[in-house]
Order: structure tokens, then C-alpha cells, then sequence
């Protein structure tokens, strides 16, 4: 048991529904190289005034388990995690820029959410005759997030990707900081907008556990099948996406229609294209009505009857795959130390997925298939999400012929004037997000940290476009589809 | 494929009515852009899109108005990837701190004449993150929007409808 090893005799602090523990600097770091060694993965490291929490996950325990790690350091600094394991360097230099903590050993401490004032960033060079840098952004030539990108390349080869995000930093941890819980909820729904709704339950999920209170059958069984709806308009656009970046228009013609036929769904039963603020602590802002239950499977029945034409489309057409086969490998043994979630994982061996390893209602007790691939290219990226629009509309089917009765929110118990933390992890379109939050004795958020899945994303596209043509850049970023907004906060 | 080419071939259009232009956002246009744009724009206008530190959900809806029910080009407007084909600024979210140099220098590189047309609650006056120290608070703190469209995010037919407002102005 490795988290249980990790954290003996330490301080247990009361979270829900996983445990926090307040370490020392010793434990701190023997957690550190177990990261490194690859018996436990990273879920997130984050900072408040003052500490450093990190929260670790056992994959193999059956049910899989989460530790928090929180240690106190009075001094300003705590000793490096990323010196030990890459995937925490990117998170350290976080904490540096908006806590001022130094992670002691770090291997890099150059600025990255917050880039200062005046002072030049230095990007990693790459030398060598006929090396040339290309830079792009932060504001692209479509209609997508801004960050910077700097490529090194060899005539038409890339050498090196080095990523520069934080142009969409928002403060949004430092809003939440203070924040009533439903005016907190709304803000955490607009972490990442394609990702509203799994957002917003990671939010509720946590505040629920803190508060000691489950959101009603009938309202778990509805969230379910708006976190459905958004994985199958996320997919279904970026199935699109894909094919257009690879000059075949059609297909996003097609995937566009179909994911707006969702979206409108979507708006005709609870109100809102994306499904914004539709989830509440305690449950769900919308019932679903009969009318509603009806849109709902018209839907699915006119997905599925479009949507294989599609797939047949995608798989016979030689010139498409031309671009996306072999293309943008995302390695699986990197892919495993850096944890990463979602289809960029499960298109790359690791079968990871939160509603199946530790599921939370209506998961609990629904069957379905998880996809997984091993080429880790942009094809596999493509078929595991093909395959997930397939489970989507099949999950989405049995939870309406299940659909239990009863109210859909449960009222929030009184405040009681004592500090209250929770903690959750939920399956977004992209892979887990986690939130933790600590609540003070007002019910007010004192504390909120959210991680989304593109942190341990981003820095695997960097990977996956070495040795590739810059011309299939568009083809591996948008098979990866990272959040900018999510990750910058 | 073919079965799909076809297919368009028969099927009705999908394409929605057009939404028509919008009284009260037609009021909100200054004197100043009715002279500027009956000479620059005829029945075309060229948008450059930016995201200026948006959630992504306004992206979303904008992008949805390339699909087959808006078909926005059908309009004559289109997106277009350089600041220096454009008319207008479309911008979106409530201006981080690190997203005001690089709006600036694409509003210096658009060509004059040039509007601004702020997109979703964000982009009008900060929303949500008004507060924020690290957000400046909507478009106006930087460049001032001739037009604003509401919503968080605005519907498609909401934002193309404050797009054919500004053509209708242009042509009056
Ligand atoms: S207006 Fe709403 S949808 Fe648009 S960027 Fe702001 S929070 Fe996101």
C-alpha cells in the first residue's frame, strides 16, 4: 500500500471523502521520489499562504485511492518536488509566481502563470547547423485560445516545442478565494467553458463532501446525462475538428451539425447551450420534464443514425488517413508518468478513467466500455473518442430508462461556524478534473484549487510533435485539444 | 463519400432564417460608425477574432457560426486569420493583464477604418471577473467597443444577429 506507507504517523486533518495528512519535510520528499518511481501518480500540487498540498493517487489499489500531502513551510520554501518528477515542474512554477513559495532544488523556476512585468522570457534552446525558430502566437490565426508557441525546427521538421501559456490567467483561484458557494460554483462552471458542466461538478462534489451531504438519485442520474451531452458535443466537434485540420471539410460540416443538434438539445431541456449553472451544491438547477426526456432521446436516435455514416466516412478515406496515422505519437510510458487523463491517455495504453476507477453515482452502478488504444497517435485519438460518442449515447440511454423519481436538490445543512474540506475528482470530455476546497466557519470559500486534466497534457503534445512536420501541428494540437482558460485559471 | 455529397444534394438546406438586425443594438451604434463604414464596408465585413482571456465558451458559440445552420458566410461575413484583412475586432473575455499588449498590437495592425465589437458578458464589462487583479475588466478598458453583445456566452443567433446590425447600419 504505498499511500498508507507514505503517510504513517503523520497529522490527519478532516477531508472528505479522502484523507489529508500534514507531513514533514522527510515524508514530503520520500512522497516525492515515490512519485518518481512510479508506484503512485500525481493528481496535483498547489499552494495557500503559507503551504504546499500534493495530492497523490494509487491506481493499482482496488478501489483506487487519493492521499493529500499538505506540509507547512513557515520559511517560504519546500523542497522540490519536480526535481524528483517532471510532471510537477510546470505546477511548481505556479505556486512560485502566485504564493511566492520557492520549491527548493527545482530544476526550473522561470515565471509561468504570472509573467511579470518588463523582464524577457528565455525559451530552451536547441543548437545545431540548419536549426531555425519559428514563433507563433499568443493570438493564432483561427478562432482558438491564445498562448505562445516556439518551435525549433530542421527544414520542415520540428525539433522542439516549447509551450508558453498564462496569457488567459484570470485569478480565478484568487476570486473563488472569499467567495459565497453560489457565486463559487459559477465561477468554477467558467474555469474551462467546454467543460462547464464537469467543472461544476467537481465544485459541488467537493463542497457536498464537505458539507457532509449527496445530492438526491434523480439529480446524480441528471448531471450524469449533462456531463454525457457535453463529452458527446466536445467529441463530436473535435472528431471534426481533426479532419478539417487534415483539408477535409466535410467532415466537420457533418460533426458540426451534429454538435449542434446537441447543443441545441441541450438549450431546449435545461436552458442553456453549454449547460452553464445548471448544476447546484446539493444537486441540479433544472428537473428534466417529460418534453425534456423526449429531446433528449430524439437526439440520440438521430446521433446514431448519422454518426456511423460518419465514422465509415473517416475510416475509408485514404488521404485522411494519410495525415493522422503514425502521426503525433504520444508515448505510453510517458504518457503513464505524467498521468494524463482522458482520450490522450486511453489512446496511449493508460486505462484510466475516474467513472470506472472510482466511480461516483449513477457510475456506481452502470456498466459501460472504456476504449483504450496503444498507438497513442492522432488516429487512436480519434477512435477512442469515436468509441466514447458510442458509450455516451449508450450510457445516456440507460440512465433516462432508470431514471429514479424524487426531488432534485437536497437543502444545504445550517453553518455551523466551523471549517469544513472536501475533495473531488470527476471525469470531464478531457480527462479528470480535481477540485479541493475548504470552507470557513461562514460557508464561504476560504480556499478553492481546481486542476484540469491539460496539465499533464500540454507537456506530452510538446513531446508528440518531435520529429514531426510543422504542417501536422494543427492535426496533433487539436487530436490533444488542451484547455488554455483550464489550466491558466 | 459520395453517399454523403449526394445526400446535400437532396436534403432541404439546414440554414435558419436570418435573425434580422437588432433595434436596440442598432441604437447603440454611434453617429461615428454610420459615416466611417457606409464607405468601407459594402455588404462584406472581415473579422478578426480575439480571445482575450476568455473561458473558451464564447469561442465556442463564435466558432458555431461557421456551421451549417448559422452560415455566417453567407453574409458576406467572414473570419479572417490577419489582423490586416480585417474591419473589425471581434474580442472576447475581460482582458487579462497578459492579453492587453498583444490586443493593442492587433487593433494597431488592423487597418483604419476599424471597430470593435465586444462579445459576451466578459468582454462587455468583465462578468464574472470584473473583480479580478489580474483581469482589466471588459474591451473598454483597453479600446473602445462600438457594439456589445450580451450573453455568457451569447447564442450564435444572438451574436450573428448583432453582426448583420452592424451591416445593416453600414448600409443605411
Ligand atoms: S462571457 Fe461567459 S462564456 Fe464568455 S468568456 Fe465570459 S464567462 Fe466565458
Amino acid at each position: 500500500m504505498p499511500l498508507t506507507h507514505l503517510i504513517a504517523d503523520q497529522y490527519p486533518v478532516t477531508t472528505a471523502p479522502w484523507p489529508r495528512f500534514r507531513v514533514d519535510r522527510e515524508s514530503w520528499s520520500r512522497a516525492a521520489q515515490t512519485l518518481a518511481s512510479g508506484e503512485v501518480s500525481l493528481v496535483s500540487l498547489w499552494a495557500e499562504p503559507g503551504q504546499v498540498h500534493l495530492a497523490l493517487l494509487d491506481e493499482a489499489a482496488s478501489p483506487a485511492e487519493i492521499a493529500i500531502l499538505s506540509l507547512a513551510c513557515p520559511e517560504g520554501h519546500f523542497p522540490s518536488v519536480g526535481a524528483h518528477h517532471a510532471p510537477a515542474i510546470r505546477l511548481e512554477r505556479t505556486i512560485r509566481d502566485l504564493f511566492g513559495l520557492e520549491p527548493a532544488g527545482a530544476p526550473d523556476i522561470r515565471p509561468w502563470l504570472d509573467h511579470g512585468q518588463g523582464a524577457s522570457y528565455r525559451f530552451l534552446g536547441a543548437e545545431g547547423p540548419g536549426l531555425h525558430q519559428v514563433p507563433v502566437g499568443p493570438v493564432h490565426a483561427g478562432i482558438i485560445e491564445p498562448g505562445h508557441f516556439r518551435f525549433t525546427v530542421h527544414g520542415e521538421t520540428v525539433v522542439r516545442l516549447e509551450e508558453r501559456l498564462g496569457y488567459v490567467h484570470r485569478g480565478l483561484e484568487g476570486l473563488l478565494a472569499g467567495a459565497p458557494l453560489d457565486r463559487a460554483i459559477r465561477l468554477a462552471g467558467r474555469a474551462s467553458g467546454d467543460s462547464t458542466v464537469a467543472y461544476a461538478l467537481a465544485f459541488a462534489r467537493a463542497a457536498e463532501a464537505a458539507l457532509g451531504i449527496e445530492a438526491p438519485a434523480r439529480a446524480a442520474s441528471i448531471r450524469a446525462v449533462m456531463a454525457e451531452l457535453e463529452r458527446l458535443a466536445n467529441h463530436l466537434g473535435d472528431i471534426g475538428a481533426i479532419a478539417n485540420d487534415a483539408a477535409f471539410a466535410l467532415m466537420l460540416a457533418h460533426c458540426g451539425i451534429l454538435r449542434e443538434r446537441v447543443l441545441r438539445t441541450a438549450d431546449e431541456v435545461f436552458g442553456h447551450r453549454l449547460m452553464m449553472d445548471r448544476i447546484a451544491i446539493g444537486g441540479v438547477a433544472t428537473d428534466l420534464t417529460g418534453a425534456g426526456l423526449r429531446h433528449i432521446r430524439a437526439l440520440t436516435t438521430y446521433v446514431r443514425r448519422y454518426f456511423p455514416g460518419l465514422v465509415q466516412l473517416y475510416d475509408r478515406t485514404a488521404s485522411l488517413q494519410d495525415r493522422t496515422v503514425g502521426t503525433g505519437i504520444a508515448k505510453p510510458d510517458l504518457v503513464r508518468r505524467f498521468a494524463a487523463g482522458g482520450f490522450i491517455g486511453r489512446a496511449s495504453c493508460r486505462a484510466f478513467d475516474v467513472r470506472r476507477a472510482l466511480p461516483y453515482p449513477p457510475y456506481d452502478r452502470l456498466a459501460f466500455e472504456m476504449p483504450v488504444r496503444g498507438e497513442g497517435d492522432v488516429n487512436a485519438r480519434v477512435w477512442i473518442r469515436i468509441l466514447e460518442v458510442e458509450q455516451s449515447l449508450a450510457l445516456i440511454d440507460r440512465i433516462l430508462e432508470r431514471l429514479p423519481d424524487g426531488p432534485v436538490a437536497t437543502s444545504l445543512p445550517a453553518i455551523d461556524g466551523t471549517g469544513r474540506e472536501g475533495v473531488a475528482l470527476v471525469e470531464g470530455f478531457r480527462g479528470d478534473i480535481f477540485a479541493w476546497l475548504s470552507l470557513d466557519g461562514e460557508g464561504r470559500v476560504a480556499r478553492c484549487h481546481l486542476r484540469d486534466p491539460s496539465w499533464f497534457q500540454w507537456p506530452l503534445l510538446e513531446a508528440a510533435i518531435e520529429g514531426n512536420i510543422l504542417a501536422d501541428f494543427p492535426l496533433c494540437n487539436k487530436s490533444f485539444n488542451c484547455s488554455y482558460a483550464g489550466h491558466d485559471l | 463519400m459520395r453517399k454523403e455529397l449526394f445526400a446535400g444534394l437532396v436534403l432541404p438546406p439546414l440554414t435558419e432564417a436570418s435573425p434580422g438586425a437588432d433595434d436596440a443594438l442598432l441604437a447603440a451604434l454611434g453617429p461615428e460608425f454610420e459615416r466611417a463604414t457606409r464607405r468601407r464596408l459594402g455588404r462584406s465585413l472581415a473579422i478578426r477574432e480575439v480571445d482575450a482571456g476568455s473561458c473558451n465558451g464564447c469561442e465556442l458559440e463564435i466558432h458555431a457560426l461557421g456551421n451549417a445552420f448559422y452560415d455566417l458566410e453567407r453574409f458576406g461575413i467572414r473570419f479572417v486569420a490577419s489582423p490586416r484583412h480585417a474591419d473589425l475586432l471581434l474580442v472576447t473575455g475581460p482582458v487579462t493583464r497578459h492579453m492587453r499588449e498583444a490586443l493593442e498590437r492587433t487593433w494597431t495592425a488592423v487597418p483604419a477604418p476599424k471597430w470593435v465589437v465586444a462579445a459576451g458578458n466578459c468582454a462587455c464589462d468583465g462578468g464574472l471577473f470584473q473583480e479580478s487583479p489580474a483581469c482589466l475588466g471588459g474591451v473598454d478598458a483597453i479600446l473602445k467597443a462600438d457594439l456589445r453583445i450580451k450573453g455568457c456566452p451569447p447564442r450564435p443567433v444572438e451574436l450573428l444577429r448583432g453582426l448583420l446590425t452592424l451591416l445593416e447600419a453600414a448600409q443605411r
